[in-house]
């Protein structure tokens, strides 16, 4: 795909790519999220959805204590519950990797670690292949780049592909998922030629927000992406991930993302290996929902861990 | 081999099963028997006849509504024409009171509403909540508010009311209908006779007790409900000085026949055969959405439906599959389950009617495509259909189905676009899918319909006039156009 698109026709080509209507996308969004999930399926997917989830610490006061934390509860979300799955990955600052490293050996839990100047991404390509690599060396298993919104706006689309290709050449084995920031792309047109040029400069998942700018993951920018996502498929094949993140802070929010997936791309992206929630904070209410579908009852906050 | 417990939660596992989520019924209070809603209360009917109304997604009836005949039709008329003497007399803010009480009574019981339109209709849930109703609701509240306006709404004339309103409305969607008939009838102070359709009764005998709710004066609405024969003694009657009538085409012409050279004003509003164009350059992905909101909403039985899709050539294929692809995603089954996006056939006779033309469309050479769907085994059901390799002399591509049944034509150029889609005896609506604005402008003043949607489809609002050309009717309701039928200017 990389060398199909080059290169001097890549400006063009994503001028190119079909519009979205801003009404129609929010319209559909709108009524995806009217979907009632109750009792079996609302259980399956609080479940998916802890399965699915990139538990996410990215603080400047991040510490090895509070990373400890962190991974702890990713392996074993509620203590005493063997039933709740472990999550899918913990999401970290590379200087934190080597503490995930330490206190996920022997789960399933993976180690995602931003790099490429997150949030902003306004540096030098050789830092961020150089920032990619090391976090790679230190044991990232995934990488959750930015791409250069700076460029990206300023219509130099080659620079992004370029960019991408460099750092998933960086990223060896480790999956790379590309951060749109589609907050500051401005309207959906941009955000599915975005996913596009992800998906072509060969992006394993595309992902909505960094977290760091409002507004962070809407229901219809997650459907825009997973329409992109659907045609780039049907094109070429090669199914792409889609993570949300920034926002989804209720499992009701949770369970409205695994409603607008199951509808769009449809049951092969109901897995961990295609779908992503990176969260900090929802976890809990997921696990409380669980709680209140099982026994009927709502259990108080203090009966969940605070990481 | 009979599955395990343990085999059934791993088979759940695989796939998102929406469990059900019926919305509730306990709170519906529906009577076994219903009279008529004659001077501000219901009375027994004369007609000692009465017929079942029944649930078509069940079989099972609801209640057994009266027939009302020539006398209770009288009876209602004389009722109305002595309400009209102090209605058109009472101050304008007085009856935009009532009409604003109306609103909020259908606001505040729209959850029982939307039940009963549901369980009476075969529409669902999601649509009799989120549109039928709140939209019944507007068009009581826009009214009232051009009541004590009127001089406003036609400027340096004299607007006065006419008299007795002779209304009678189809069964897609029962309480909208009654309100786009009712609300600016009594805004512009005349009083009227209803008579709802007889397959979907019963949001009419509720809004019987909102109007009793809101201490409406007797005689100012009266509801009959009947078969066709009570909606000719209706629009007949000598008193009554006003007919609208929206349903069949066929019926149309039978009304404005049997009302010729009696001096009774007429407006119809009939059927459809609406083009949804999709030009090359249209968003994909919403254009899907609107083609699939265009004829399936509502299981198609919507006067201004999209029927056909005209497709240019190019995008042809991209868009179909993406159709089909999801077609296949409709949830169709239990009207009442709140996730459902297809309900029931609103009755046997219109089911049959659905098959026949089916029919008629693979003898004449079109291709059939339905999506695998298990249909429930009592009641009425038809799968969301679509046709391809479809001719514009094809009878699905020219007659009116009112189901989910879409046809697809391809064309070449924007003046084919236009051509098929006016190629045909209605005009009530058409669609219009492109990102170029020059060209939905220049569709626009071609295309021969009453309302022509752009990227979008099937959107109504109260402000807005809704009305058709040639053999879709004339007259406009809502907006400031729908006033006008009502009223007389000097």
């Amino acid at each position: 795909m990389a060398t199909a698109l080059s290169l001097t026709h890549l400006g063009s080509l994503m001028r190119g790519v079909r519009s979205v209507d801003e009404v129609g996308a929010d319209e559909r969004a709108a009524s995806l999220a009217k979907r009632s999930i109750k009792k079996s399926s609302k259980l399956w997917a609080l479940d998916l959805a802890v399965r699915c989830m990139d538990l996410t610490t990215l603080e400047g006061a991040d510490t090895p204590g509070k990373v400890a934390a962190m991974c702890a509860k990713a392996v074993r979300p509620k203590p005493g519950d063997r039933t709740i799955p472990s999550v899918a990955a913990v999401c970290v600052y590379p200087l934190r990797i080597a503490d995930c490293v330490e206190h996920l050996r022997g789960s399933s839990v993976r180690i995602a670690s931003v790099a490429t100047a997150f949030p902003s991404g306004q540096s030098f390509t050789s830092i961020k292949v150089a920032e990619t690599e090391e976090a790679v060396r230190e044991g990232a298993q995934e990488i959750d780049m930015v791409i250069d919104r700076g460029a990206f706006l300023s219509g130099d689309y080659q620079r992004v592909y370029d960019e991408i290709v460099a750092v998933k050449e960086a990223s060896g084995d480790a999956h790379l998922k590309v951060i749109l920031e589609t907050g500051e792309l401005g309207n959906y047109d941009a955000v599915r030629r975005a996913s596009i040029l992800a998906m072509a400069a060969g992006a394993d998942f595309i992902k909505t927000s960094t977290g760091k700018v409002q507004p962070a993951a809407t229901l219809p920018v997650a459907l825009v992406m997973m329409e992109a996502i659907r045609d780039f498929v049907r094109e070429t094949g090669r199914p792409v991930g889609f993570k949300a993140a920034g926002g989804i802070r209720t499992a009701k929010q949770a369970i409205s993302y695994l409603v607008v997936t199951y509808e769009t791309l449809g049951p092969d992206w109901m897995t961990p290996d295609r779908l992503r929630l990176g969260a900090s904070t929802l976890l809990n209410d997921v696990l409380m929902q669980i709680d209140k579908e099982r026994t009927g009852a709502y259990q108080s906050g203090d009966y969940f861990t605070v990481d | 081999m009979a599955i395990t417990k343990k085999q059934t939660a791993e088979l759940a596992k695989q796939v998102f099963e929406y469990a059900p989520a019926p919305e509730a019924i306990d709170h519906i209070k529906i009577q076994p028997r219903y009279g008529l809603f004659i001077g501000g209360r219901m009375v027994d009917a004369h007609g000692k006849k009465r017929f079942p109304t029944i649930n078509p997604a069940t079989e099972k009836t609801l209640s057994e509504v009266a027939e009302a005949d020539g006398v209770d039709v009288d009876r209602a008329v004389k009722a109305a024409g002595k309400a009209f003497d102090s209605w058109s007399h009472l101050s304008a803010s007085r009856r935009a009171r009532y009409l604003f009480r109306i609103s909020r009574l259908i606001q505040e019981r729209s959850r029982e509403l939307a039940v009963v339109e549901t369980m009476d209709g075969g529409k669902p849930i999601k649509e009799s909540r989120d549109v039928d109703i709140p939209l019944s609701a507007a068009h009581f509240f826009y009214y009232a508010g051009w009541a004590d306006k009127l001089e406003w709404a036609f400027p340096n004339r004299k607007p006065r009311p006419i008299g007795v309103a002779g209304q009678v409305i189809p069964w897609n969607f029962p309480l909208l209908m009654l309100a786009w008939k009712i609300a600016p009838a009594l805004a512009a102070g005349n009083t009227v006779v209803l008579k709802p359709a007889e397959t979907t009764p019963l949001s009419a005998m509720v809004f019987a007790e909102i109007c009793m709710q809101a201490e409406l004066p007797p005689g100012v609405v009266n509801i009959v409900t009947g078969a066709g024969n009570t909606g000719f003694l209706v629009v007949s009657h000598p008193h009554v000085k006003k007919v609208a009538f929206t349903g069949s085409t066929e019926v149309g012409k039978l009304i404005q026949r049997a009302i010729a050279g009696t001096g009774k004003r007429l407006t119809l509003e009939l059927g459809g055969k609406a083009a949804n164009i999709v030009f090359e350059d249209a968003p994909l992905d919403q254009a899907v959405e609107g083609i699939v909101n265009g004829i399936y909403f509502n299981q198609g039985h919507v006067c201004c439906a999209g029927s056909r899709l005209l497709v240019q050539e190019s995008i042809a294929e991209p868009l179909l599959e993406k159709l089909k692809r999801r077609l296949s995603t409709l949830r169709l089954g239990d009207p009442l389950d709140k996730n459902t996006d297809i309900g029931a056939i609103n009755s046997r006779a219109q089911l049959e009617k659905i098959q026949g033309l089916v029919e008629s469309g693979v003898e004449e050479g079109a291709e059939l495509y339905q999506p695998e769907c298990v249909l429930p085994e009592r009641g009425f059901w038809f799968p969301p259909s679509l046709f391809t390799n479809v001719s514009q002399s094809y009878r699905i591509a020219r007659e009116e189905i009112f189901g989910p049944v879409l046809s697809v034509l391809t064309f070449r150029t924007p003046n084919e676009a236009v051509e098929k889609a006016n190629n045909t005896p209605y005009g009530l609506s058409a669609g219009v899918w492109t990102d170029k604005g020059s060209r939905i402008l220049w569709m626009a003043e071609r295309l021969r319909a009453g309302v022509v949607w752009a990227n979008t489809f099937n959107r109504f609002d109260p402000t807005s006039p809704f009305g058709g050309y040639k053999e879709s009717g004339f007259g406009r309701e809502g907006g400031v156009h729908g006033l006008l039928p009502y009223v007389e200017l000097t």
